[in-house]
């Protein structure tokens, strides 16, 4: 610190030229506020998926099928997929950037993470897609 | 590698066992094997697209020893992370931080997690065994 504050004095650069680049990356609370509203959406989705999973405990394949083939139940297991990618994909991060210390460790896992989500929810949404349009 | 010249604090074995560690340290765990549970979730609804067949094979899997067992632990940290997530969102508004209260509702969320796991797997055994 204090090999930094003699340079300090002797650059005759102004103080802004420094600060210039080094502050918010106008991110700000995106990441906490979106895990939160993905955390509401998923409070419900998640609820409606148990009792709906329960309800096909010994259904045949027609009957599952038929199941999610039905427009709102198509409907919310999308929206509960790719809820469910992004929220892991928030909370992965943090669990990656607090225990991961090796930076391209670090940066080769978060990408890891959010091409296995996106591969993920697109997978879900393609065979959703299928099953209600009967393609 | 992190820069260990800052003050670092102490291991987690000094510290006495309490509540609200363990409410902590489940969440992310949980959340961890949930990310992991998603996957199996696609993998069921691709199997359902894939036709009878697979989706026999996905039953077969999920209704086995091991799939049930795997099942159940997914519904228990479904539940805990489900009610420990309620309880920080709680939180996030500003509400239940004195330590009693915090205590409370650690305890709340572990012991709501096990009993709505007990309620959802008795529901699946009496409803003719699982699978």
């Amino acid at each position: 610190m204090s090999a930094n504050a003699k340079d300090l004095s002797k650059d005759l650069r102004n103080p802004i030229k420094r600060a210039r680049g080094l502050g918010s990356a106008q991110s700000g609370v995106g990441h906490w506020w979106t895990q939160r509203v993905t955390a509401v959406a998923l409070v419900a989705l998640g609820l409606w998926l148990v009792v709906t999973a329960l309800g096909l405990l010994h259904a045949d394949y027609a009957t599952a099928k038929a199941t999610v083939a039905r427009p709102w139940n198509a409907l919310l297991l999308i929206a509960f997929v790719v809820a469910a990618f992004w929220h892991a994909v928030l909370g992965l991060q943090v669990v990656i950037e607090d225990y991961v210390h090796t930076r391209w460790k670090e940066v080769v896992l978060l990408v890891l993470i959010k091409f296995l989500a996106v591969l993920g929810a697109l997978a879900s949404v393609l065979a959703v897609l299928r099953i209600a349009l009967g393609a | 590698m992190a820069d260990t010249r800052r003050p670092l604090s102490p291991h987690l074995q000094i510290y006495r066992w309490q509540v609200q560690m363990v409410t902590s340290i489940l969440h992310r765990a949980t959340g961890i094997a949930l990310a992991a549970g998603t996957l199996v979730l696609v993998w069921g609804l691709l199997a359902l697209a894939g036709g009878a067949d697979s989706f026999a094979a996905f039953k077969a899997c999920a209704g086995s020893p091991l799939g049930l067992l795997l099942l159940f632990g997914w519904t228990w940290a479904f539940f805990y992370h489900l009610c420990n997530g309620i309880r920080h969102l709680v939180q996030d508004t500003g509400a239940g931080y004195t330590i009693a209260q915090f205590v409370r509702s650690s305890w709340l969320s572990v012991i709501g997690s096990i009993v709505l796991t007990v309620i959802v797997w008795a529901y699946v055994l009496t409803a003719g065994g699982a699978a």
